[in-house]
């Protein structure tokens, strides 16, 4: 069947892959290159070697923002899967009206960032200004302003993952266990979170690429202010680029020293929860 | 006893935390309707005779802002690049499953490996690609967004066309179905529930989409909901936050209608989605 299959790759495989060239291919090969240049557009580039990275490393709102989005990442990553998956655990027990529950903490997450960005903007201002405080003067309170904001659009997402993996645990797994006398905590410790790893490794994973590549909400909630310090990595490269003329070569190296990290993480947060599921 | 009163608590907690989960969008609603001098003065205050408007922040942002003509482009834009990437993606899916050499093994690679890039690291020399192609048009975003989109496609499809058994489609071939029909009337049937899958997360994607669109596309003629509403926030001097109100509602009620009247759907893509990826 292989043989008759193969000659048709000009239907079957050239679409996709022409259109996958020209949106991904293309421009990431010329983005590394781009990367050791200086440029204004992509026409007059020329090499320059290291310096960009220099630059890079050199610039102080670039190394605050990484600090900024990994303290974000942990706050969030701790936040979002704790509160999923105690509203998982408790959404799946008997109590009336889940289903209705789970539908209204699942809705925030399909609206856009920009839109969510705005909507709590309304929200914070109007709180802080009876205190006499403002989102955008203040980092700590931009930094919890995007915490709450993130939390509230993906614990939905997470509770859902959650749900999913903890309807697929066999019930008779906990009954044995109850059987030999283990109470709930014991249960919940010995018997459901280990069964629960591959679902843990999943929603650990999303959150923390979700953090580090944060932008739309970041944009509209606080735009960076003040003062570039609630700026996160991919704001800051926005900015690089397209706020301050004859950056962008180092803007482009901030580029791919973000894809180096957010890779990194991945494969490390991978490979760290990988290693902790069971094999059934 | 004991089990039915923690059951109505339970109940009344998570009947609190909806009410607080909902509550700002409609603290938003309820902030559409007043004029726009007491909207950042007392966000909080439903509206009364003197900050009343009705509808007038509606109107505004439809007539003032072209916001329909932004609610137009978008439905475009998601719904055909949904449908491209659709059947382009599962067709090319189906295409490097069966056939099995070092290039297809590499085309998979790489769509797997397109999927954890952030999207900042080929913002710039993509926006600059789609320039010099004359790309910048809702059309040509169809095609970015099929290239920039084919890695989850492409990962989640090859992974159900794994499960299908080849004999199905030997039998069809051996009826006398060329592969074309093979694919379109024996494949693309049973693979029924990954494309709504599928079709759900890119869709969800690219009606929100903000920065792609707003890099690529020529903002003069063309702009999306997400663009509009930055644009009226950002590049104006004075805000209007009447109009601002009355477009992220109705930015938000078109989706929460599709998520109701899709809401089994939506929750089992996303379940799938995840699991996958």
């Amino acid at each position: 069947m292989e043989k008759s299959i193969k000659k048709y790759w000009p239907i079957f495989v050239l679409p996709t892959f022409a259109a996958f060239i020209i949106g991904f291919i293309v421009p990431f090969i010329e983005g590394i290159y781009l990367s050791f240049c200086k440029f204004t557009t992509i026409r007059d580039a020329s090499f320059v070697g290291l310096s960009n990275y220099v630059e890079a490393f050199k610039d102080n709102t670039f190394t605050h923002a990484f600090g900024f989005t990994a303290v974000f990442a942990v706050v969030t990553l701790v936040l979002i899967n704790v509160l999923a998956f105690a509203i998982a655990l408790a959404l799946t027990q008997k109590i009336k009206g889940t289903n209705i529950f789970r539908t209204i903490f699942f809705m925030p997450n399909l609206i856009g960032g920009i839109v969510l960005g705005y909507i709590w903007q309304l929200i914070f201002d109007g709180i802080f200004e009876k205190f006499d405080l403002a989102l955008k003067l203040s980092a700590k309170l931009g930094f919890w302003g995007l915490v709450i904001l993130i939390c509230w659009q993906q614990i939905g997402y997470m509770m859902i993952v959650y749900i999913a993996g903890l309807q697929a645990i066999p019930g008779s797994l906990n009954e044995a266990a109850m059987i030999d006398g283990a109470n709930k905590w014991q249960r919940l410790i010995h018997v459901t979170i280990p069964n629960m790893m591959p679902s843990i490794t999943i929603c650990t994973f999303l959150t923390i690429t979700n953090s580090f590549k944060l932008f739309d909400q970041n944009l509209s909630l606080t735009g960076g202010e003040p003062m570039h310090q609630t700026e996160m990595m991919a704001l800051n490269i926005y900015d690089t680029f397209y706020g301050r003329v004859g950056y962008e070569g180092v803007g482009q190296a901030k580029a791919v020293i973000f894809f180096i990290i957010v890779v990194a993480i991945g494969m490390i947060q991978l490979y760290a929860t990988k290693s902790k599921e069971v094999q059934q | 006893m004991k089990n039915k009163t923690s059951g109505i608590f339970a109940t009344i907690f998570f009947t609190l935390i909806s009410i607080l989960f909902v509550s700002p969008i409609l603290i938003v609603l309820m902030n559409s309707f007043k004029k726009k001098a007491f909207i950042s003065l007392e966000p909080f205050k439903l509206p009364n005779e003197k900050s009343y408007v009705g509808l007038e922040n509606y109107l505004t942002s439809i007539s003032k802002y072209d916001f329909i003509k932004a609610v137009g482009w978008t439905v475009f834009i998601t719904v055909l690049s949904v449908i491209v990437i659709l059947v382009c993606c599962s067709m090319c899916a189906w295409y490097i499953t069966r056939v099995q050499n070092k290039i297809t093994k590499l085309i998979y690679l790489l769509c797997v490996f397109s999927m954890v890039i952030p999207f900042q690291m080929v913002m710039f020399t993509l926006s600059g690609t789609a320039d010099t192609l004359g790309l910048n048009t809702p059309w040509g975003l169809i095609i970015v967004y099929l290239g920039f989109g084919a890695g989850l496609a492409v990962f989640m499809f090859c992974g159900f066309v794994k499960s299908i058994p080849v004999e199905i489609e030997e039998a069809a071939m051996i009826d006398g179905c060329n592969p074309i029909r093979t694919f379109f009337s024996v494949v693309l049937p049973i693979m029924k529930p990954t494309y709504i899958s599928v079709g759900i997360l890119e869709a969800m994607w690219i009606w929100n989409d903000f920065l792609l669109p707003y890099l690529i596309l020529d903002i003069k003629k063309y702009k999306t909901i997400s663009i509009i509403i930055q644009y009226m926030k950002g590049s104006y001097g004075r805000v209007d936050m009447g109009a601002i109100m009355a477009c992220l509602i109705m930015a938000v009620i078109p989706v929460i209608v599709f998520y109701l009247s899709c809401q089994k759907y939506i929750i089992k893509g996303v379940a799938a989605g995840a699991v996958k990826g």
